[in-house]
């Protein structure tokens, strides 16, 4: 045991020492939780609007005014002719364009229907659907609004929606969790991969086999400060997270960190097989980084839903840990679940872990042989 | 002189093709990513999970329920009965709609009958677009009912107003359109900034730099001759994707060849003296791979527009997006291949773009001649 500690003690004076490794640890949660919760937010407000207002009528300047008040538009130009109009769209002054026809007005106070035209450029496909859905809702309120004196109307059916969990629907919410997520499993991967092909490029690995110390206790020794650094990262991140987004779980703290060794323990085994295959520290950043880091960042869930994937691919994002993490810390954040309803993702994570953990370990022993 | 350059150019070559597992990397991958992006992964929301609870069991309140099937967008879920935020609670449900009891007579006396709807927001994005669903389905129904009724009393109705909505350049809202080009920046960026500075940094650890340097060859020699590969498996692995794209899903390059292919000839420019720049700061491959990762792909994801827009960011992050080249490309890639304008709608990109890329290869030349000593 005492064997173990003194290993333990001399990874910790290791990571002490060198100075970039500490940044990694302490800078980068603090910097992507920062940099990407800033960054990653995909709520549809402000969308740039132009206005082609061909009525000038007190109705068509009120329904621009109706789109402007909405919140979710800004007017961003007034272009006078449908070539202008095009013209604002692709240079990208403008995502959405309202085409008001001159008889707008006067088709409003009862002679027709009214129409008018949205026009939105769908290069970026998901937050378009979103204003077009505002836009269209926007329109249909303000005919309802403009109905001419003597009907009431109100309609047969309303809707009184709540949402819960996220009532501002700010995707910030559900982003940074995901970050969270993403983080600690990126940086554990990292720093256990390259912790040992370091050593094993320096030759230190080869005098380290030598020493009395059992297989057994090497590899402890080799993953045991790597946990309690994994800690340090979460603590690190939930600080981050409370002070500049205010964001915090719902639920239990002491849960998530539970929970987050239970995702520390497969990264860590995911690690240790990438030292096995990996001989420099180059060869094993690229293979962390494309067979783990890139599948699971796209297949787990963080950004694209699992849902939305053929069946085949949904198969495969069941072996990845992340996956099942990802709604563990969601749940925990967002909806404050307990352990009874985060069961289902946690025997998964452990059985993953449990397998890559002895498969690399196998391998490892055998190297060490 | 050509003699020398060429001969450095076949020396990187021969160790670009003796390291397979790079130039896998720099050829395989783009092509797995295209395809996740292209079948694997959308943000279409489809498919909603929705728990419907009847507590009303009457005909008008079926059809009510069977509107939000039929409009596919909403698969059932089984009501297990209990609270309906629990089916929110373990996420079998993303949404749950509540008809009343007394809907049925609420319609007949021509009241307002209101509906109970829960959803869950954790994404707030696909939130949005599922009460726009709802939302729509139930207007519409209202409007059928109010016309039918209108129409019994021989009233007329005011006309409802009509919005022809239009969407341009990417009619069909398809994701993968506006992915393609983010996956096309990335190629180059890996080839272009990353396996040059680390090229350039490995032959400074294993010392055969200094072998270089005391050569015949001029600095502009050794650099030419140290980038004109990457530069060409860069070109050669964004061709493949754009064809790859274009034949496999139909993202067709709308605007000219010819501009596509200037503008990325100067995007890899910009690269590679990223990358050589970054090589005479770095003092080991691993800097230089943290240093080009953080620099380069990590922005390349966030701060170029590629995924979240730039309008949402706050204004020192948005700022932080006019130091990276790839912000100006992506533009002018979404201008040529999505919306297929010319350059007179993107000139202020490109103008970045080459500013850019003339201040990185001054800056990265003169750090390089003063590395050497010359």
């Amino acid at each position: 045991m005492s064997r173990l500690a003194s290993l333990v003690q001399k990874e910790f004076q290791q990571f002490r020492r060198d100075k970039k490794m500490r940044a990694i640890v302490i800078v980068a949660p603090i910097m992507q939780i920062l940099v990407l919760g800033y960054a990653a937010n995909m709520d549809v407000k402000d969308v740039p609007l132009a206005v082609y207002d061909q009525d000038r009528s007190a109705e068509s300047r009120d329904l621009a005014a109706a789109f402007v008040s909405s919140g979710s538009f800004l007017l961003a130009a007034s272009p006078q002719s449908n070539r202008e109009v095009d013209e604002t769209l692709s240079s990208g002054r403008a995502e959405i364009a309202l085409v008001i026809p001159p008889d707008f007005g006067s088709r409003l106070e009862g002679r027709g229907s009214p129409s008018l035209q949205l026009l939105v450029d769908g290069s970026r496909a998901n937050t378009a659907a979103v204003a077009l859905a505002y836009a269209s809702s926007v329109a249909s309120n303000f005919s309802l609004r403009y109905a001419p004196a003597g009907i009431r109307v109100s309609l047969p059916v309303e809707t009184r929606t709540r949402v819960w969990y996220n009532p501002e629907l700010k995707s910030r919410v559900f982003m940074i969790p995901g970050v969270f997520a993403l983080l600690l499993m990126v940086i554990t991967i990292i720093l256990t991969s390259l912790a040992i092909v370091k050593e094993k490029e320096s030759g230190t690995l080869e005098q380290l086999i030598v020493t009395p110390l059992r297989k057994a206790e090497l590899i402890a020794g080799k993953l045991a400060p790597f946990v309690i650094i994994s800690l340090v990262i979460i603590c690190l991140a939930l600080v981050a997270c409370y002070l500049f987004f205010g964001i915090a779980p719902r639920g239990s703290i002491p849960l998530l960190f539970l929970l987050s060794l239970a995702l520390v323990f497969s990264t860590l085994g995911i690690g240790l097989l990438v030292s096995t295959i990996a001989r420099t520290q180059q060869q094993a950043m690229m293979f962390s980084i494309f067979f783990f880091m890139f599948p699971m960042m796209i297949l787990s869930g963080f950004v694209f839903p699992i849902a939305n994937m053929p069946a085949p691919i949904r198969a495969l994002t069941y072996l990845m840990p992340l996956r099942y993490y990802m709604i563990i810390v969601r749940g925990i954040f967002l909806k404050g679940s307990g352990l009874e309803l985060l069961w289902p993702q946690l025997w998964p994570l452990l059985v993953i872990g449990v397998a890559v953990v002895s498969f690399s370990i196998a391998r490892f022993r055998k190297q060490l042989d | 002189m050509k003699g020398r350059v060429g001969a450095l150019v076949r020396k990187e070559y021969r160790h670009i093709l003796r390291d397979p597992g790079t130039l896998g990397a720099l050829l395989v991958i783009p092509l797995f990513l295209l395809a996740m992006f292209g079948w694997a992964i959308s943000l279409d929301v489809n498919e909603v999970p929705l728990l419907v609870r009847d507590l009303d069991h009457s005909a008008e309140s079926r059809a009510l329920a069977a509107a939000f099937f039929a409009s596919g967008r909403f698969t059932r879920v089984d009501d297990r009965g209990g609270d309906t935020g629990a089916s929110l609670d373990s996420g079998r449900a993303a949404a749950t709609l509540e008809l009343p009891r007394g809907l049925a007579r609420a319609l007949g006396r021509g009241e307002t009958a209101e509906l109970q709807v829960l959803v869950d927001g954790s994404d707030a994005t696909r939130a949005a677009t599922v009460i726009g669903y709802i939302e729509g389905i139930v207007l519409r129904f209202g409007a059928e009912k109010l016309a039918l009724k209108a129409a019994g009393s021989g009233r007329e109705l005011p006309g409802a107003l009509d919005s022809h909505p239009r969407v341009l350049f990417n009619q069909e809202l398809k994701s993968v359109n506006n992915l393609v080009p983010g996956l096309v920046a990335i190629i180059i960026i890996i080839s272009g900034v990353i396996s040059t500075a680390l090229a350039v940094v490995r032959e400074k650890e294993l010392g055969s730099m200094e072998q270089l340097i005391v050569s015949p060859l001029e600095s502009w020699e050794l650099i030419v001759g140290k980038t004109l590969p990457y530069a060409t498996i860069g070109l050669v692995s964004a061709a493949t994707v754009l064809t790859a794209g274009s034949l496999l899903f139909g993202v067709a390059v709308k605007g000219s060849l010819v501009e596509l292919a200037l503008m990325t000839t100067l995007f890899v420019f910009a690269c590679l003296a990223l990358g050589i720049l970054i090589s005479t700061i770095a003092p080991t491959q691993q800097v230089a791979f943290l240093a080009s990762a953080m620099l380069t792909l990590l922005p390349t994801f966030l701060l170029s527009g590629f995924v979240f827009p730039i309008r949402n960011m706050p204004v020192v992050i948005q700022a932080l997006t006019w130091l990276f080249p790839t912000k100006y490309y992506i533009e002018i890639l979404q201008a040529l291949m999505v919306k297929g304008v010319g350059i007179v709608s993107y000139w202020h990109q490109a103008l970045g773009l080459l500013v850019y890329a003339l201040a990185a290869a001054s800056i990265a030349a003169l750090r390089f001649a003063r590395s050497r000593g010359r």
